[in-house]
């Protein structure tokens, strides 16, 4: 199966391990990836927060260049774009309008009939379930963690039609699959506080403690994502709120398809697994 | 909804809708966004209470709250509405014509969104180097974080040197946007 691939601009820094992880889960896969030719920033929340027009011209772009690749289904591993490109989609589907004055803001043709979808979607397939499961290499231990979805990826369901919006389960089901144990809590989609991290941080603070305090309230000893910022904020905002508390943390974040990666025998280090601020050691010592 | 017959008693509601399609009458106070918003702990005003405020046409207390830029796009309100409005769109509305205004009630918020759009404007990309010290002249606040920014460069987390996306392209959409932006208004 060929997809076109927007990976984003976090996953060239901030995010990395995500980029390196989901290229060799789909190596293992056999799914083959082919990046967007000279993609550009998706404009993320200061576009939408100050033009809906430019907000919905910069994942469009995006999609045009996508269909040069001859793939059918762009896949958008940030949770951030995904819902940035889904919407562009639907807003100009709702409104003939804004459908024109794209087409006037962009050269060449409307993208239509490419489909945007997260990678979430597409491990969750039965077929792909059934790869995953005969892909792993590696022990996997019995591995208490929760799968933390965040906002962009579920909501609004209407805009991006993913999953439930209460209470999503791809993730869930997916590192079912391989062994690991997804403990049910109820914070699956609650907001890390995004980029207010960077402004408003103490705010911000005060959100992330609530999500590692909850997943440790349900038994976790890792917290599985799929969304950079929220990786990012997790990962590296920890000694902030142990400062804060006075609490000790050390919760591992880790991408889900790092966890995949352990699991099928790729080194830790192929996975971005140094990159961490919370050392995750002691999750990966575990597979063995 | 068909508002062909509305009386807009608010200007300012009548403002938001013109530009977002989203009409704050439609709002029956149930409250369900301000209790399910994560960040109405740090709001000077919840968000139900910012829709009133527009149909009252209360435009300086409706500018002057911290709300809309507090909001993080989450979209719980908008996906809990039980009258389909879309609040996060109004939030980011209330932005715009703060800014276009000339006014922000935190300007931390609005001076990260002018780093960020410049930093993509000029790299087609964003270039985290360059927005972190955009953002800082912008901010004077040269010493946050910097602990932290010193581990991620350990990592290599942060790229030392910044990508050239399709500079003409990206520019040509500004411009485009920009124009047709000032031709709508």
């Amino acid at each position: 199966m060929k997809y076109a691939y927007y990976p984003g601009c976090s996953l060239l820094s901030t995010a990395a391990g995500y980029d390196y992880s989901f290229r060799e889960v789909c190596k293992t896969l056999g799914i083959e990836l082919c990046e967007v030719p000279g993609w550009i920033c998706c404009g993320s929340t200061p576009a939408h927060s100050t033009s809906h027009l430019l907000a919905l011209a910069l994942p469009l772009k995006n999609l045009q260049l996508a269909q040069m690749t001859g793939a059918e289904q762009l896949v958008v591993p940030c949770a951030a774009c995904f819902s940035r490109f889904k919407f562009a989609l639907s807003e100009c589907e709702k409104e003939p309008q804004l459908k024109k004055q794209m087409l006037e803001i962009l050269e060449g043709p409307f993208p239509e009939g490419i489909k945007v979808v997260h990678p979430l979607e597409i491990f969750s397939q039965d077929d792909l379930l059934k790869k995953i499961k005969s892909a792993v290499k590696n022990h996997v231990p019995e591995l208490k963690l929760v799968c933390y979805y965040g906002c962009l990826l579920t909501r609004p369901p209407k805009v991006t039609k993913f999953d439930n919006c209460e209470n999503p389960v791809t993730m869930d089901k997916i590192l079912s699959a391989i062994g690991l144990m997804p403990q049910p809590w109820s914070y699956k989609t609650d907001c890390c506080g995004a980029s207010l991290t960077l402004t408003e941080t103490e705010v911000s603070l005060k959100l992330i403690q609530k999500l590692i305090d909850q997943a440790k309230l349900a038994g976790a000893q890792a917290i599985a994502l799929a969304c950079t910022l929220c990786q990012t904020n997790l990962d590296t905002r920890q000694k902030d709120i142990e400062k804060a508390s006075g609490n000790s943390y050390q919760m591992p974040i880790l991408f889900f398809t790092q966890l995949l990666g352990l699991a099928f025998g790729i080194p830790p280090k192929k996975l971005g697994l140094n990159k961490h601020l919370t050392n995750p050691e002691q999750v990966i010592k575990k597979f063995t | 909804m068909d508002t062909a017959n509305q009386v807009w008693v608010s200007s300012l509601a009548r403002e938001i809708y013109e530009r977002s399609g989203e009409n704050v009458y439609l709002c029956f106070q149930c409250q369900k966004c301000s209790s399910g918003c994560p960040l109405n702990f740090a709001m000077d005003y919840t968000p139900a209470q910012i829709l009133e405020a527009v149909r009252l046409d209360q435009e300086s207390l409706v500018l002057g709250s911290k709300t809309a830029w507090l909001c993080a796009s989450c979209e719980t309100c908008t996906t809990r509405c039980p009258q389909e409005l879309d609040l996060a769109k109004v939030m980011d509305t209330i932005k715009m014509v703060s800014l276009e205004k000339g006014t922000s009630a935190l300007p931390k918020v609005s001076s990260f969104y002018k780093s960020f759009l410049q930093d993509l404007k000029f790299f087609g990309r964003i270039y985290e180097l360059g927005l972190m010290m955009w953002l800082k002249l912008k901010t004077r606040e040269f010493t946050k974080d910097m602990g932290l920014g010193m581990e991620m460069m350990k990592r290599r987390n942060l790229k030392l040197i910044p990508h050239f996306v399709r500079p003409r392209e990206v520019q040509r959409i500004f411009n485009k946007v920009e124009e047709l932006e000032r031709s709508i208004k």
